[in-house]
């Protein structure tokens, strides 16, 4: 997938949860939407993207992507 | 004339929880307090003779029919208008009753020849009812015995005229007998007053506007005349085409918007004669609308598709195929995608058009055969803003009232919803509260007719820029925390308080109050406190909202602020008061609940539930995965870096109704394989590898729910045009990619769903015939169903609020793009238009026109009429110019009907934050005076007009 398309959706819902919220707080919400609502190949490319650099994502983006688990590969 | 088997009880029923005991004609009965004589009599089964009365509309007493005798009474007073009395003592029937009703009904048929033979309401004719009963049989006021002089409807009515310029009814004065029936039910059902009897004595008659035709005048073509009209004065142009008399009617429910209106389709000699409101409909409450009533057309139109194709290549022409062909084709070019790139490289998308049994079937087929949760649905471009929010605040994915709440509003903000277009039926029932006095909001860019329409204004038109919804509803929350309209007692019994705390300090930061945000919001500061103290204060104050909210790239944020602001001033948990979606399509909400989403299971359960994807997986008998799946728009991206290549599709359009036109196509040209299943050859289908034939709604068995969480039965009225139900199919397909399904009818997908969902454990096809309909959640708790959600607490335990800041969108507007674009719908078309286009409804609307203020217009140059370019950072399109001031300065508005209006070639892939709902309601653009339309519109119109159907094939045939 397009990373800039990728970016951009993580620094959307950054923007969202740094509302109100701690930084710390805020990369943790972010995290865990990743995780709940990203295809495993999303998430894959997003924290592959982040670990050569992550040019572009907001500071609460990239900490969240630094947070993420890699999805388990499935057979098949 | 309504429904053949409607048992009207002549007045409409009372509220009252009182019970009164009067005696007819000797017998007793108990009613509530406030009912008619009339209609006590016909609940213990005697009918009192009437004309002007019918118990969709408010008593009359002009006809003189229902004359009763009461003891203790003086003369005979009319049972329609008299209400029961304890002890009350009524005689039905009496021979100098009969003489007067006979009198009566002698007056009436001078007037109105008793010429039946050939006429459209013949058998069920309410006159013609009263005529045998009382044996008359003609005008005794013939010259002769018992007249003077002749005095007969000949010579009444020598100036009138027919009036046929409706496409689907007409109007023959010469059947009216001026019992104001269509009168009231165009102000009592419909809310129009469209309808007015004009002129006096023996020259009165029914007058549409200002003795307009009824296509001229401001009648929206509901069809409530027609069905109250006791003779065949109003009557549907497609009851004069049928061979035989009706001789059934079939329960069932439209297939048009999110009301979810339950309708009576009736059948003569193998045809769908005419479609009837069902006077017990829960949703609708007998109403319909021009599209549910009339425009069925489509379901026979010739461009329905009736055969299997397959082609290899979307260059290749079609090859039409049997059943087992095309089915075995698609599973193996399915398993073939699958074997060389993956498990994960095919999806497929559900249908809000389709019934629940169909969607859940689809999803099932994604998780279950193809093995992955590549599932997505068509609420992904409208709602899913609605299912996500409401979730995270309340607990559930849903609205919280039934539609008949709005009765006990006394405040109702309308934000981001057109309902008098989009959601008709409803509109009315608002339209009754409103003018029993309940407040209204508007919160709306544009001036939609609510602001001001007869007999309404709103209190307060918030008319804001395109864009800025979280900022307006973020204002609205500073003015109820600072100045101290919270309820205090409710937040603090039944609201998660840490996190009500952190909004309280959020929103009441003076950077976020109405004086702040003006500048960008557009609404004047001393309006929206106005507004927001109106609705805080409020005894009951219900927020009801659509696509205006959802359509944006802080969609999710705004209905997140719509639930903080119902929580904090207490407005969850009882009629009148609520948070409403209102839903774009007929099942949305049933599309939605089956688990249509990438990441939810049926009853919004998370795929990673371990307990409920084992209660699934033990069900369905293979393992499911626990992590999301892509969608619609993500499935595009897949598509184009080629790890996506190939996609079931049933009952969506993607390629006329996604945003960003260019980048659909694209997406669907790479795919390998495009399975479309569908009623007709959509935009989409011109790139699919294979076609299957889809079922409408009169073809089959199901069930929908609406945006009330009402669960309703769809009811096979005839066989399925091309054979097979679009269950059927799904079913087939199923089995052909080796997983096994062996549904013989959706009672038993019902029966699953039931199963393995808490929220529809009660919910039987039994059940739904006996109570007509149901309110999810239906279970133990609830065994006839949830009108009110989250009564004594909230479904997630404590209302959470959530802090809402206002991100401006990134269609900004700019010296190259000075204007906003935003996007709404038309009565008389519905959605993409693939179903009314191809009805008599482009009568009143066949091309979508542009809005644009006359400021705006005059500094470009463009008068009404004129073609102008619409450029946008997407794409460009040309659409003809209606200048008006209904849109403000720097905005311009247009619908999506048409595909040659190319709407989507101009709107972006901009998308909400949370849910990748597009951003369909903010398009930065600029317009420019054409000459002509773009070529591929011009041979997209001209495509469409060669197959525009002929009235009389406006049938759908049994």
């Amino acid at each position: 997938m397009n990373n800039e398309i990728l970016v951009r959706m993580a620094n959307d819902i950054a923007n969202f949860f740094s509302a109100g919220n701690d930084e710390a707080t805020a990369a943790r919400e972010v995290a865990n939407h990743l995780s709940k609502l990203w295809a495993p190949r999303m998430r894959r490319q997003i924290i592959e993207f982040g670990r050569s650099g992550g040019e572009g994502l907001s500071p609460i983006a990239r900490a969240a992507v630094a947070q993420l688990v890699e999805p388990a590969a499935r057979a098949g | 004339m309504y429904s053949i088997d409607h048992n009207d009880l002549g007045t409409p029923a009372s509220s009252s929880a009182t019970l009164v005991t009067i005696e007819i004609d000797g017998h007793a009965i108990s009613v509530p307090e406030g009912t008619s004589v009339m209609r006590a009599a016909a609940l213990a089964g005697t009918r009192i003779p009437k004309l002007c009365a019918t118990d969709s509309l408010k008593s009359f007493g002009s006809c003189r029919l229902c004359l009763v005798e009461i003891d203790g009474r003086r003369g005979y007073p009319a049972s329609c208008t008299t209400q029961v009395a304890d002890g009350m003592k009524v005689r039905t029937d009496s021979e100098k009753l009969s003489q007067l009703r006979r009198g009566v009904v002698e007056l009436y048929v001078s007037e109105h020849p008793l010429d039946c033979d050939g006429c459209p309401a013949d058998g069920h004719c309410e006159l013609q009812d009263m005529a045998k009963l009382h044996g008359v049989t003609g005008n005794v006021y013939m010259a002769g015995d018992r007249c003077p002089e002749r005095i007969t409807h000949e010579s009444k009515h020598v100036e009138f005229k027919a009036d046929t310029s409706n496409p689907y009814f007409n109007f023959n004065p010469d059947l009216c007998i001026v019992c104001s029936r269509c009168v009231r039910a165009c102000d009592e059902t419909q809310g129009t007053l469209a309808l007015t009897i004009s002129g006096r004595g023996l020259g009165s008659q029914v007058s549409a506007s200002q003795n307009e035709s009824f296509l001229d005048s401001e009648c929206v073509s509901c069809g409530a005349c027609v069905e109250a009209c006791p003779t065949a004065a109003l009557s549907e142009k497609s009851l004069a085409m049928i061979a035989k008399p009706v001789d059934k009617a079939v329960t069932t429910t439209c297939a048009y918007c999110g009301v979810g209106c339950s309708l009576k389709a009736e059948v003569s000699d193998g045809k769908v004669a005419r479609m009837v409101p069902n006077r017990d409909g829960h949703a609708n409450q007998g109403h319909a609308c021009v599209k549910g009533r009339f425009a069925y057309g489509y379901a026979t139109h010739a461009d329905r598709i009736r055969t299997p194709m397959i082609r290899k290549s979307i260059t290749d022409p079609w090859r039409e195929v049997s059943w087992d062909e095309a089915i075995a084709y698609a599973a193996s070019e399915f398993k073939r995608i699958q074997s060389r790139y993956g498990r994960d490289s095919v999806g497929g998308i559900t249908s809000s058009r389709c019934t629940n049994e169909e969607t859940y079937l689809v999803q099932k087929l994604v998780r279950a055969a193809f093995g992955n949760n590549n599932v997505d649905t068509c609420a992904r471009v409208c709602h899913s803003p609605t299912g996500w929010g409401l979730k995270q605040t309340l607990g559930e994915s849903a609205g919280t009232q039934a539609f008949t709440s709005v009765m006990k509003s006394d405040v109702i903000i309308m934000m981001g919803a057109n309902p008098t277009e989009g959601h008709p039926v409803f509109a009315s029932q608002l339209k009754r509260a409103l003018r029993a006095g309940a407040k209204l909001i508007v919160i709306d860019p544009r001036e939609i007719a609510l602001v001001r329409t007869p007999h309404i204004e709103a209190a307060h038109h918030l008319q804001l820029r395109p864009g800025t919804n979280v900022a307006v509803m973020t204002a609205l929350a500073h003015v109820v925390v600072t100045e101290g309209l919270v309820r205090e007692d409710y937040v603090r019994e039944r609201c998660d308080l840490e996190s009500f705390d952190k909004w309280r300090r959020f929103v009441a930061d003076p950077a976020r109050s109405p004086e702040a945000t003006e500048a960008v919001t557009g609404v004047p500061a001393a309006t929206l406190r106005a507004a927001a103290r109106l609705y805080a204060s409020a005894k009951n104050g219900a927020i009801y909202y659509g696509l205006g909210v959802t359509e944006h790239s802080q969609g999710s944020t705004t209905v997140l602020g719509i639930a903080n602001l119902a929580m904090a001033t207490g407005n969850i948990g009882r009629e009148g008061v609520g948070v409403n979606p209102l839903r774009g399509q007929n099942n949305v909400q049933g599309s939605c609940d089956m688990g249509s989403f990438p990441h939810e299971f049926p009853g919004y359960r998370h795929v990673s539930d371990d307990t409920t994807r084992h209660l699934l997986e033990s069900e369905w008998g293979v393992p499911l995965g626990n992590e999301p799946g892509l969608r619609i728009p993500n499935m595009f991206e897949a598509a184009l870096d080629g790890s996506f290549k190939g996609m079931y599709i049933q009952g969506e359009d993607i390629a006329q109704s996604d945003p960003n036109t260019h980048h659909v196509v694209a997406a669907l040209t790479a795919l390998e394989c495009v399975v479309v299943q569908d009623i007709f050859m959509c935009e989409t289908a011109k790139f699919a590898h294979v076609l299957l034939p889809g079922a409408s709604f009169l073809e089959k068995d199901g069930t929908f729910t609406n945006a009330e969480r009402r669960i309703s039965r769809v009811r096979k009225v005839i066989e399925p045009l091309a054979g097979l139900a679009d269950w059927e199919v799904t079913v087939r397909l199923a089995n052909a990619l080796g997983y096994p399904m062996n549904y013989r009818h959706p009672s038993e997908i019902m029966a699953e769903i039931a199963r393995l969902t808490p929220t529809f454990t009660g919910v039987t096809y039994e059940k739904l015939d006996r109570l007509g309909s149901i309110q999810w959640p239906c279970n133990e708790a609830a065994p006839e169903g949830t009108p009110t959600m989250h009564v004594s607490a909230f479904v997630r335990g404590k209302g959470k609020f959530f802090a809402t800041e206002y991100v401006p969108t990134r269609e900004r507007v700019n010296a190259r793009f000075p204007l906003l674009l935003t996007t709404g719908r038309v009565l008389t078309q519905y959605n993409v238009g693939a179903q009314t286009r191809r009805t008599l409804n482009n009568v009143w609307h066949d091309e979508d026109l542009v809005e644009i203020h006359p400021h705006d217009a005059e500094t470009r140059g463009v008068v009404d009429g004129d073609w102008i370019g619409i450029t946008s950072r997407a794409g460009e399109t040309v659409l003809r110019a209606q200048v008006t001031d209904r849109v403000q300065p720097g905005v311009i508005y247009t619908t999506f009907h048409f595909p040659e209006s190319g709407a989507n070639v101009v709107t972006t892939d901009n998308s909400d934050w949370a849910t990748n709902c597009p951003e369909y309601k903010v398009t930065a653009v600029e317009v420019m005076k054409v000459d002509k339309p773009l070529d591929w519109q011009t041979r997209f119109r001209q495509n469409r007009e060669n197959r525009l159907p002929a009235r009389e094939d406006a049938g759908a045939h049994a």
